[in-house]
């Protein structure tokens, strides 16, 4: 076999197997929205979910979905954040600093199941923080948090050396390279990296069954006392979140319509997830070109 | 050009040494760079002359394997001594380098970058600073109507020019050049050179060149290194028209390098 037609069978393959990927992720795509946009309807969007009758909505849900998603990127950002620039600026190159980083893939494949697990013993129980928002955010974060850190830090270290050095021989500390030259070039992939990570919180559910709860008590939309159990503020009440909701029902939802209501949040969840990986790369694109437009 | 004055040295180097781990990069340097001239480092690749020069602004410490011994005094001060603050070394030194490294910012930040850092914040004062700068390295009648653009859209001369401006608004004593020109094409090159020329009333210029005509044509001072160490260092034109070390002879008389 010549070399130019191994090459051509070796193309033809791989353009075959992308084909079978961007044809699962298509046909699964459209059962889900084909089932369950049908299913939206204002009530949908904005009554809270009923248990045993028909025609209840998923406000609630939504709402805590994102609430949570909120706090924890509140709380990962920054940590992830002070890890990947210790890892990529300050760090040694020596067997501690690798250990770290071998300690960051471990916790990144961990299945979220454990990390769930591991947040009901440890803010659920440990730190009597009960089954709530709090608990479920310190779960996301152990979950977001060695990848975010692993993106954080590859967009930090893909800022040429040549800008930090130009920092530098100007007379700017350490400090104040990063903070004035490589976290402004390096924002674009930090942003990125945020976005698709929301993505991810937003569609989990296996490490927040235990943790958030899988109760959604009634919000009353108007009360901004924090430390109201209606308060959608509060951040000390359970919280069932969409993705929960959606698992919920079909393990043990009793109402009559619940495959309907689970297709309809199905939908939902598909489109928001959606949305952040597009808003994900059309602010990337859109930072890039502004900081390299002449 | 070639009249070397009797200034005071602006560096004075005593048998320094610079390793790379194992491997030894400058050995026994012991040179006086006069102040307020222009001196050339020339030498084969590999020689030292990019690690001599980084060793002035202590950038060569940024690699972690670099060891060091013997004495560098900047205007009388021990550059190494345990309570000298290095970011104050290089406000005074400044570092022009290889390829034009401009910020992804607009023309005018990249120049107020280091006189804002060190404290300038008022508007006009910056003003001056940048329209100073960029006159001081020929770029102003170029960039003038377009101060507020992304310097990413300047062409390579005129990035490296606003390097060379951005090094100068911070008011330096000292600039180093790294093969300044290396980059660049023959008329962004000769505008590069007018330009050191100017420079040399108000700084002393140290310049790493790997053209022999470049030295010749702009430096007072030459020192010729070769494998970490100085062959000869001497008047410009005392070197290129009699050297003293066959060596340097012939690296000048192209039969190596
Ligand atoms: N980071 C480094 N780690 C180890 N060795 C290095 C490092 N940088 C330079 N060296 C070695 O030190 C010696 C001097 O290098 P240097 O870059 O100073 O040479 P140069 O004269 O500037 O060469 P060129 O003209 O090619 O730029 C070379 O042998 C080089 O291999
Ligand atoms: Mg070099």
């Amino acid at each position: 076999m010549t070399p130019k037609k191994a090459d051509k069978i070796a193309v033809n393959v791989l353009y075959g197997l992308s084909g079978i990927i961007v044809l699962i992720l298509a046909s699964l795509l459209t059962y889900i929205l084909v089932r369950g946009v049908p299913q939206f309807s204002i009530e949908f969007f904005t009554q809270p979910a009923k248990t045993f009758e028909v025609g209840g909505g998923i406000i609630i849900q939504l709402y805590n979905s994102f609430y949570l998603l909120l706090l924890t990127l509140l709380i990962s950002t920054p940590v992830a954040m002070g890890a990947a620039i210790y890892l990529s600026v300050y760090a040694p190159q020596n067997s501690f600093t690798t250990f770290v980083r071998t300690a960051i893939e471990v916790l990144s494949s961990l299945p979220s199941i454990v990390v769930g697990l591991f947040g009901f013993l440890m803010f659920v129980v440990q730190f009597k923080l009960g089954f709530s928002i709090l608990s479920g955010a310190l779960a996301l974060m152990i979950f977001n948090l060695p990848l975010l850190t692993r993106t954080i830090e590859d967009s930090l270290t893909a800022i040429p050396s040549s800008q930090r050095e130009g920092g530098l021989a100007l007379g700017l500390s350490k400090w104040e390279t990063v903070t004035r030259i490589i976290l402004p070039a390096a924002m674009p992939g930090i942003i990125t990296g945020v976005i698709l990570s929301a993505g991810r919180i937003f569609g989990e559910a296996a490490a927040l069954i235990y943790t958030a709860g899988q109760s959604a008590p009634a919000l009353d939309f108007t009360n901004w006392n924090p430390m109201s159990i209606t308060s959608p503020l509060n951040i000390m009440r359970p919280a069932e979140t969409l993705a929960v909701h959606i698992w919920k029902i079909n393990s043990e939802g009793l109402m009559p319509d619940g495959p309907d209501v689970s297709a309809g949040a199905s939908a939902v969840l598909i489109l928001a997830v959606l949305s952040f990986n597009l808003l994900a790369r059309y602010l990337g694109k859109k930072i890039q070109k502004k900081i390299t437009s002449a | 050009m070639n009249d070397v004055k009797n200034t005071h040295p602006v560096y004075t180097i005593k048998d320094f040494n610079l390793w790379y781990g194992e491997t030894q990069a400058l050995k026994n340097i012991s040179l006086e760079i006069p102040e307020k001239q222009v001196t050339a480092i020339i030498g084969p690749s590999g020689c030292g002359k990019s690690t001599f020069i980084k060793t002035l602004n202590r950038m060569v410490e940024l690699i972690p394997s670099v060891k060091m011994e013997g004495s560098i005094h900047y205007k009388n001060e021990d550059i190494f001594k345990p309570n000298a603050k290095v970011e104050s070394l290089r406000t005074e030194v400044g570092m022009v380098f290889q390829k034009p490294n401009p910020f992804p910012k607009s023309i005018y930040d990249n120049i107020a970058y280091g006189p804002r850092i060190h404290g300038i914040k008022d508007k006009k004062t910056l003003d001056e600073v940048v329209e100073k700068s960029l006159k001081g390295a020929a770029l102003w009648e170029e960039v003038k109507d377009r101060l507020n653009e992304n310097a990413f859209g300047l062409s390579g001369g005129q990035q490296q020019r606003l390097c060379i401006a951005r090094a100068m608004a911070v008011e330096p004593e000292v600039i180093l050049m790294d093969e300044p020109t290396s980059a660049l094409d023959p008329l962004s090159t000769a505008k590069v050179e007018e330009l050191i020329h100017e420079l040399k009333n108000d700084y002393s210029i140290i310049i790493v060149t790997h053209n022999m005509q470049q030295a010749a044509r702009i430096s007072d001072k030459t020192a010729f290194f070769l494998n970490g160490e100085v062959i000869e260092f001497d008047a410009t034109e005392k070197m290129y028209s009699n050297p003293h070390d066959k060596r340097t002879d012939d690296y000048i008389s192209g039969k190596f390098g």
